[in-house]
This record gives C-alpha cells, structure tokens and sequence, in this order.
C-alpha cells in the first residue's frame, strides 16, 4: 500500500471527488496560485482551472457565505480557512445560517458545504492563534463535525464529507498535515459517524481525536511498559459522535480517560463523560478522567505552552489515575 | 526635507535603522531557533512607521497587525523589551505571552499587536472615540494591510468613524501582497484610498518609501483630522523585502521585482537626501548604524539573559 502524507491524502479526497463531481469547487485564502498555505490544495488549480480553485480575498464572513448560497442553489462548495481560527471571522454565516438553513426552512434548502482547515495549536503561535473549535461547533445542531488522526481517515472522511448533503466542519491539524501513512489504491469512503479503534487494550479506554491520537500512541507505550494495557479509542467523527463504540469499550476495561487539546470547560470531554455515566454507570470503577488545556488563552512562551497542553505526561498520569496508581 | 529639520531627521534615520536591525536581528534568531512561532518583519517598510508615529502626541494612540515591532520600537519601546518578547521571555513586554505578533505598551498607548487580519481596525476606531469621548483632541492611528482593506470590518469601522466624526486615520499599509496574494487579486480598486468617497471622508495616496513625503503630508493630514475629527483614509504605498514570514519562500514575485523596490530603499535614500544637504556624512552614517547595531546586540543579549516566565504565569491575566 502507498504510504503518503496526510495532506497528500486530503489531496487526493479533492482530486477524485472534483473529478466525479462537477459542482465541487474549492474556494479560500492562497489555495490556488500558492497552491495552498500547507499545500492541501497543491496541484489542484492547474488540473481544474481558476473557475473551480478560487483564491479569495482575506474575507472569511464574505466568501463562507458566498459558499452558504452557493450550496442552496446546489454547488458543492469546499471551503478552506487557513486556519480554523480564522472561521470565527465567520462564526455568523456559519451558525446562523449553515447550521439552521435546512431546518429553518422547513427542509427546502440544504447546504452541501464543507468547511475545512487547521484546528488546534501549532508551534508557539499564541493565542489568537490556537483555538480549539470543536466543542464550538458541535454544541450547534445542524452540523456534522469531523477530525481525522491519519492519512488513511482523512483521505476516507474528506470525500464522505463532501459528498454529504449537510454543512461539515472539517477539522485538520498543522502537526499531522506532515504525518505519513498507509492509504490504498483502490477507492473508500468512511462513513461519518463511525469511529475507530485505534489500538486494543484491556485496561483502560483512551479517546482521543486529531493530534491527540498521537500523543495517546506514546502514552499507550510508556503505560504498556508498567503493565497497563490501553484501548486508544478515536471518534474521528465528533458529531454525531460514535458513542457505542466507546461505550462497548469502556463495559470491557471499566475505566474511562478522554484527552482533548480544548478546554475542559464544556468541552468535547465533558460531553463523552456525560454520555458514558448516561450509558455505563455501573460499569465503571472510576470516574471518568479528562485531560485538556488549562483554562487560559495559550500563552506564547515555551514553557508556559508546554504547561497549559495537553502532553503524553499527563495522558499517562491520567490514566494511571484511574488504574488507581501513583 | 529641510522642513523636517536636522534634529528631526537625524533622529527619524536612526529610528529606521533600528526598526531594520531589530527585524535583521529577529531574522536570526529565528533561524537559531530562539524565536519560534510566526515573525512577520517590516524590512522595507520603515519610512511608514517612522513617517506617521514621529507626529502622535503622548495621548495619542495607535493599533496595528502582527507585523508589530517596528510601532513599537518607534514610538519608543526599548529594542531589549522587545526582542525578549520575541524569545518568549517573562521580560518581553508582553511577558513572554504574546510572542511576535503581540507588541503592546499601555503605557505608550501602543494598543498592538493583533493576530486576525483585520482585527484591530474596529479597535482603533474605539480608541479615537474614546478620545472624543473624554473631549480631548487626540487621535489613533490604526494601521492595517492591504489584504486586510478587504475585510468587512475595515468597512465597518469606517462607516462608524465617518458617522460618528471620530478622529481615526486608517493608514492601509499597501505593500502589494497580503501573503502569496498580490493586492489586484484580492481588492478590486487598488487605489484604496478611494474607497473614502464613498464613506464621505478624505482619502490620499502618498509613496510610502518616501520618509521625506510620509512625514510632511502626514504631518498635515494629522493636525487635520486632530482638528475636525473627520476620519482619513490613507493608501500608503509601500514594499516588503522578505517574505510574508520567515515561513514563506516569495515563490510569487520575481527576484527583480525585489530588487527594484530595494532600489528605492527608503533608508538609502533618506540617508542620500541627508547628505545633500550635508547633515551627515558616509562616517557620521557609518558610526550611527554600528552604534544601533550595538543596541540591537544589546537587546538580544538582554533577551538570551532573561529569564523564562514562572510557570504560575500561565494562570494570571485570565480575567482582570
Ligand atoms: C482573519 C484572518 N485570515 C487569515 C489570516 C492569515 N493571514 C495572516 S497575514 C495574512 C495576509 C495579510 O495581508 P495584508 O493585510 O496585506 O498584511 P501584510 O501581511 O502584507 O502586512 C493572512 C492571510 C489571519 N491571520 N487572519
Ligand atoms: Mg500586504
């Protein structure tokens, strides 16, 4: 099997489905001509042309909403920010009105759109720079909210995002545009809403989702090494999320930890905690553990960056937690 | 340039030359990994910064992008508070929080330093309202790219200050790319200054490699707009050397596109205007650079001496 990057694999889920699809076209900031700011987008402009790679200009709210339209009079639009926290320059089109178009009007008009990007923090880039949306946008009905780990999802996710009749949210991550693995040949697609293990364990469920999936691998290793067995449980959809699956994994190991690189504050694990209690009270023999960023805007400096994420550190402090270990 | 005056002129060259060296300095530190994260420099644009902020009183205020330290250092920021900023240190003026894109100074109404391309353009006109607001005379600068003239909240904000006759000029730094973006791709009429017709205010285009041409016609439109309070929009011309930031290789302008701006490079040629009129000479410029370049030196041993944040930082300033 072809081993490639992550970004490669998102390339490639746009390449097809453009190809198979002529409504698809991609629009956003430096996606065309520069072949995109981490090149998810490269190649794209030469093989269908500036009609269906559109550069835009810095101009998030505009051209999100442009796309809103566009998809209610049946294009496909595939938006990209820069970065995810640049969607919040156009919170309004998207929750507004993304979000509440089918509904609003009674099931008339949809919006086939896909938003994508990179979510999370990168190296050092502060705090206007390194927000976390998915709590944000999966606390909103009327979007579907997506976040592979790997080549192999991403590619597989993208192109059942985009041939989806709803508005997704398509979180990718810096870290992971670069990170290499298997994708086949032959077509897939994974469907939203399914999860994945991403390793068998038997002592503790470990969910993570985008580039905590990594941090968990390392996590799982170190543990393995003092006897604990971990299951890395990755949602890669948060919403709807699979929650069976980490349900019928928690009833085997009876301990739950979720590590996320948002806030813990009405975030993603608080909603996964909530419906395990819901589902597996009695299950379990301890509560549920959540590893997040501490409750303040991410700091520049080295040191404090380190302190307020989420790190294989305390991944592995949280679970020994519930494995009642110092 | 004989309406500058020695005194004035001598002191705006040395101002550029800091702002040049400083960002030379960051350029280096980045590449020896002591700086990390995004460093946007102002290399080729200093006769902006150096041109507008030279007529700002102590009240006035200013507010810019990302691309922040020349402001700062400009308005009178010391290169060591600075450049610590840039090595995440607990001395960096924003105490190791911000980073690059972050400069600010309360105390030299330096209201930053902001991340989100068009972010601080309403910011800045809420600072020259509640100048007008407090019935003092003063003004903000609010200074914003060309990529960013296209985001609905410069419009916004423009309107507002159109409306409500609060005094902000809008200085849209135009060094023809926003990234990889050359501006007649992302703005439809490039001559941004235009767009102040359709708001009812002033609009002007001034060449902004020109220290000289910056600082005269600066001078006068901000006794203006500090008079009538009638905001202005202001086209500023102008060019940058490097790249977007230290991570962008320019694969979207030509090597002789480059040169022919660092031709008119406005240092050069303010020094060269100088020298006509025999303010300074090749030895007298000679010492001036290399005693900035000991302060640049200065400043980043200063930042390598420093000490990071304590850890407990990470927990202040959450709310005030
Ligand atoms: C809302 C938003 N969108 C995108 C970005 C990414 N970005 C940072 S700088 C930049 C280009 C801005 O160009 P311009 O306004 O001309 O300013 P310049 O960098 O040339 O000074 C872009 C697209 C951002 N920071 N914020
Ligand atoms: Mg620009």
């Amino acid at each position: 099997m072809p081993v490639i990057e992550y970004r490669t694999a998102l390339n490639q889920a746009l390449e097809e489905e453009m190809l198979r699809d002529g409504k698809v076209f991609i629009m956003g900031e430096e996606v065309a001509e520069y072949n995109g700011a981490y090149k998810v987008t490269k190649g794209l402009l030469d093989k269908f042309g500036p009609e269906r790679v559109k550069d835009t200009p810095i101009t998030e709210s505009g051209f999100t909403g442009l796309g809103v339209g566009a998809a209610m009079m049946g294009l496909r639009p595939v938006v990209e920010y820069m970065s995810w926290n640049f969607s919040l320059v156009a919170i309004d089109q998207i929750i507004s009105n993304a979000a509440k178009m089918y509904y609003m009007t009674g099931g008339q008009f949809n919006v086939p759109m896909v938003m994508r990007g990179a979510n999370g923090a990168a190296a050092q880039v502060s705090s206007q720079h390194s927000h976390n949306l998915e709590s944000f946008y999966a606390h909103i009905p009327g979007l579907i909210v997506m976040a592979p780990a790997t080549p192999y999802d991403a590619k597989g996710m993208l192109k059942a995002a985009i041939r989806d009749n709803n508005p997704v949210i398509f979180l990718e991550n810096e870290f992971l545009y670069g990170m290499t693995g298997e994708v086949p040949e032959e077509e897939y697609i994974i469907p939203i809403g399914k999860g994945d293990i991403k390793r068998e364990g038997t002592d503790v469920t470990l969910v993570a989702h985008l580039r905590q999936v990594i941090l968990a691998q390392e996590a799982a290793d170190i543990l393995a090494k003092e006897g604990i067995s971990v299951e890395i449980v990755d949602p890669r959809t948060i919403k709807p999320l699979d929650i069976d699956l980490i349900a019928e994994s928690v009833r085997k190991t009876k301990r739950l930890v979720v590590t996320e690189e948002g806030h813990s504050f009405c975030g993603f694990g608080s909603e996964v905690a909530t419906q395990i209690h819901d589902l597996c009270f009695d299950d379990l023999d301890h509560p549920v553990v959540r590893v997040s960023q501490n409750e303040n805007p991410l700091p520049y400096a080295k040191n404090l960056e380190a302190e307020s994420l989420p790190s294989v550190e305390k991944i592995v402090a949280g679970v020994r937690k519930v494995m009642y270990r110092k | 340039m004989k309406s500058i005056g020695k005194e004035e002129a001598l002191k705006m060259l040395r101002q550029m030359l800091v702002c040049r060296r400083f960002e030379e300095a960051c350029l280096k530190g980045y590449q020896q990994k002591h700086i990390t994260g995004f460093c946007h420099t102002y290399i080729g644009q200093e006769a902006v910064a150096v041109g507008t902020l030279n007529h700002l009183t102590e009240e006035d205020s200013f507010v810019t992008s990302y691309r922040c330290h020349a402001q700062g250092l400009v308005r009178g920021m010391s290169a060591r508070e600075i450049m610590a900023e840039m090595y995440g240190k607990v001395t960096g003026c924003v105490r190791g929080k911000g980073g690059s894109m972050h400069v600010f100074s309360k105390e030299l109404n330096h209201l930053g330093g902001h991340g989100i391309v068009g972010g601080q353009i309403p910011v800045g006109t809420g600072a020259a309202f509640a100048g007008k607001y407090e019935g003092k005379k003063v003004v903000n600068i609010t200074y914003f790219g060309d990529g960013a003239s296209a985001q609905g909240t410069f419009h916004e904000s423009v309107n507002l200050a159109a409306l409500w006759d609060i005094p902000c000029i809008y200085i849209c730094e135009n060094n023809q790319y926003g990234m990889g973006t050359a501006t007649k791709r992302a703005v439809a009429n490039t001559d941004i200054q235009d767009q102040a017709a359709g708001y009812g205010i002033k609009g002007y285009e001034i060449n902004g490699l020109d220290a000289v041409e910056v600082y005269t016609k600066m001078k006068d439109i901000i006794a203006e707009v500090r008079e009538t309070s009638r905001p202005v929009i202001i086209n500023m011309v102008t060019y940058r050397y490097k790249g977007h930031s230290v991570s962008d290789a320019g694969l979207y302008r030509t090597k002789d596109e480059v040169k022919s701006f660092m031709d008119q490079d406005c240092i050069n040629r303010f020094s060269a205007q100088m020298q006509e009129l025999g303010w300074i000479d090749e030895d007298a410029y000679k010492a001036l650079d290399k005693e900035v370049k000991a302060e640049i030196k200065d400043a980043v041993k200063f930042a390598e001496d420093s000490p990071w944040p304590p850890l407990d930082e990470v927990a202040t300033h959450v709310l005030a």
